[in-house]
């Protein structure tokens, strides 16, 4: 019973840890209908600029600030010379752009940083909390807190704000927002500010949890989280988010218990395939 | 011709052939592939089986392995009458993921060690290597080129065009969306079975990751970079892609980042591809034409 409380709360932190990564491609999905592979990437990025700034100043706050402004940056300068200029093009030429540069970012990553993992040597000061036997180590707690004020600041934006209202009309057609006066090519930028950031955030974290840096650990992510916004329903953040937690979950216990053939990254694209046969519009979609 | 430039060559031959594959079902009749790797992998894989482990010659399994992928694309094209573009495409790399994954742990597959000893094809009592093995492939992808050739100039063809354009529109003027798309990807897969059996017989040694997705995305690029939907699109876009990293080797280290970069530029600012409608190419050829626009 022990062992599978303790499965399952990892399985949550790494359920949390898909969700940042999913949320970013979830928004960016809803407003521009692009497949945004090279999110891992900047994801990737994140990581590695937290790492340096870690390294040279030693704060953590700097940490995630620095890697959640250097991310944007990427992010802005992908939205705006390559996604933005190719929106008038059938869907496979952004997403094979997109792949190419997911793909030239983890070369420069590698020829920058070496392609030999990095160790991400810092403590997050969270408590560590114990219930009854099962303990939760500050690490996970910091990815659980971490990931819930995520969320929670990304609600208040999308339904407290001016600026969140602006990104759901934009999501829904843009030249009908355009012509109620809202500058829609500003709202994406800054969906791409947001999912960029908290693609920085989910980089530094997993750097941290697993104590692991390396320039392709970008890769499987990639593609798990393009099943999870199928799954979740195209451009549907809660319907992301959850499907992401089931999925942290489910691989966790499978592996931990199931003696399944099969590897666990198979298992968000079998049961992407499954959604998209039985129910197209995903776990939170409509139609 | 050295043994260096002769194994580019079949290579780039082998490539030619599973795009070609490709091009009948992105290019002709628009259903978007990202897992045509895996396709390639269920043809070299089935070759590599029936040879080493039923003992057939190559001439004996190639019908079998043809068949087998063709059936296979059949049941794999089942998603695209369900879903469309970015699903599609979604559907398409799960796929690969999913297949590479039944390669790698199922051990009859050979799981992680891959199968080996894969016989040498013997033509008329002769064992081909090398240069004579680069002339069946070639053979081979002339043969593939006359079948994309008549398929585009076939009712079927033209149909799928017109699926492409807009479905509704060709479906109300009585093609069978159904039909016309489930042959595309019976006819493609088929091309990516016969490319995958000759890499088998070619390399004699195969494993799972040499049809991962990666290798999906280095397809779909060369098609891209040709021209998607022209009927020489694969040819010149295994001849450049296969050619680069040779020309780039001096730059060791930074080969495949310059290889990304010129893919990222090229669909950029040449999205239709080196041969395809309103490309720099083109435009070019057109204009030196007598009575071309200028």
């Amino acid at each position: 019973m022990q062992l599978f409380i303790e499965q399952l709360l990892n399985g949550i932190a790494i359920g949390s840890i898909y969700a940042l990564i999913t949320l970013g491609l979830a928004l960016v999905y809803g407003i521009m209908r692009i497949l945004h592979v090279a999110h891992a990437a900047v994801y990737t990025v994140g990581a590695y600029t937290g790492l340096l700034v870690f390294k040279v100043t030693g704060s953590l706050w700097l940490t995630f600030l620095g890697g959640m402004i250097f991310c944007s940056l990427i992010g802005i300068l992908i939205e705006r010379f390559v996604y933005f200029p190719l929106l008038k093009h059938p869907p496979y030429v952004p997403l094979i752009a997109s792949i190419a540069i997911m793909l030239s970012i983890e070369e420069i990553c590698r020829l920058i940083a070496g392609p030999f993992i990095l160790i991400f040597p810092a403590k997050l000061p969270f408590p560590e909390v114990s219930l009854g036997p099962v303990i939760i180590s500050s690490t996970l707690s910091a990815v659980y807190c971490i990931t819930a004020a995520v969320l929670l600041f990304l609600w208040i934006v999308s339904t407290r704000t001016e600026m969140g209202l602006a990104m759901r009309a934009a999501s829904q057609d843009i030249p009908i927002a355009d012509a109620m006066g809202i500058n829609s090519h500003n709202i994406i930028s800054a969906t791409f500010i947001i999912g960029s950031s908290i693609a920085a955030v989910a980089g530094i974290l997993v750097g941290i949890y697993y104590n692991q840096v390396y320039p392709t650990m970008g890769a499987v992510p990639a593609y798990k989280c393009l099943a999870l916004i199928v799954v979740g329903g195209m451009g549907s953040v809660p319907g992301a988010v959850i499907a992401s937690l089931l999925l942290g979950v489910a691989e966790t216990l499978l592996i931990g218990y199931a003696n399944i053939p099969l590897p666990r990254d198979a298992l968000a694209f079998i049961a992407m395939i499954a959604v998209l046969m039985w129910r197209s519009e995903g776990l939170m979609g409509s139609r | 011709m050295n043994a260096y430039v002769i194994t580019i060559a079949t290579i780039v031959a082998i490539n030619a052939i599973s795009v070609c594959g490709l091009n009948v079902i992105v290019g002709y009749a628009g259903q978007i592939s990202l897992g045509h790797a895996a396709f390639v992998g269920i043809g070299a894989y089935s070759a590599a089986l029936l040879t080493t482990k039923a003992g057939l010659s190559f001439w004996a399994a190639l019908p079998i392995v043809i068949t087998i992928c063709g059936l296979i694309g059949l049941l794999l094209g089942l998603p695209s009458l369900r879903v469309r573009e970015d699903f599609l495409a979604i559907t398409t790399i799960g796929i690969n993921f999913i297949i590479e994954a039944v390669f790698l742990y199922i051990p009859f597959f050979g799981g992680a060690l891959g199968i080996g000893g894969i016989p040498r094809i013997v033509l008329f009592g002769v064992k081909l290597k090398a240069f004579a093995f680069f002339s069946l492939c070639l053979f081979f992808l002339f043969v593939v080129l006359i079948i994309c050739w008549w398929f585009t100039r076939s009712w079927a063809g033209l149909a799928s065009f017109a699926l492409r354009e807009e479905e509704e529109a060709a479906a109300s003027l009585g093609i069978s969306p159904v039909r016309v798309k489930l042959l595309a990807f019976v006819i493609g897969t088929a091309m990516a079975g016969l490319g995958g059996a000759l890499y088998a017989h070619y390399m004699r040694f195969i494993s799972a990751t040499d049809f991962s997705f990666p290798v999906s995305i280095s397809l779909l690029s060369m098609l891209v970079l040709g021209g998607m939907g022209n009927l020489w699109a694969p040819l010149i876009g295994a001849v450049i892609l296969g050619s680069l990293p040779e020309i780039f080797r001096p730059l060791v280290d930074y080969r495949i980042f310059f290889y990304t970069v010129l893919l990222l530029l090229m669909i950029r600012f040449q999205p239709a591809g080196l041969l395809g409608e309103k490309s720099m190419v083109r435009r070019i050829i057109a204009s030196a034409m007598p009575g071309g626009k200028k």
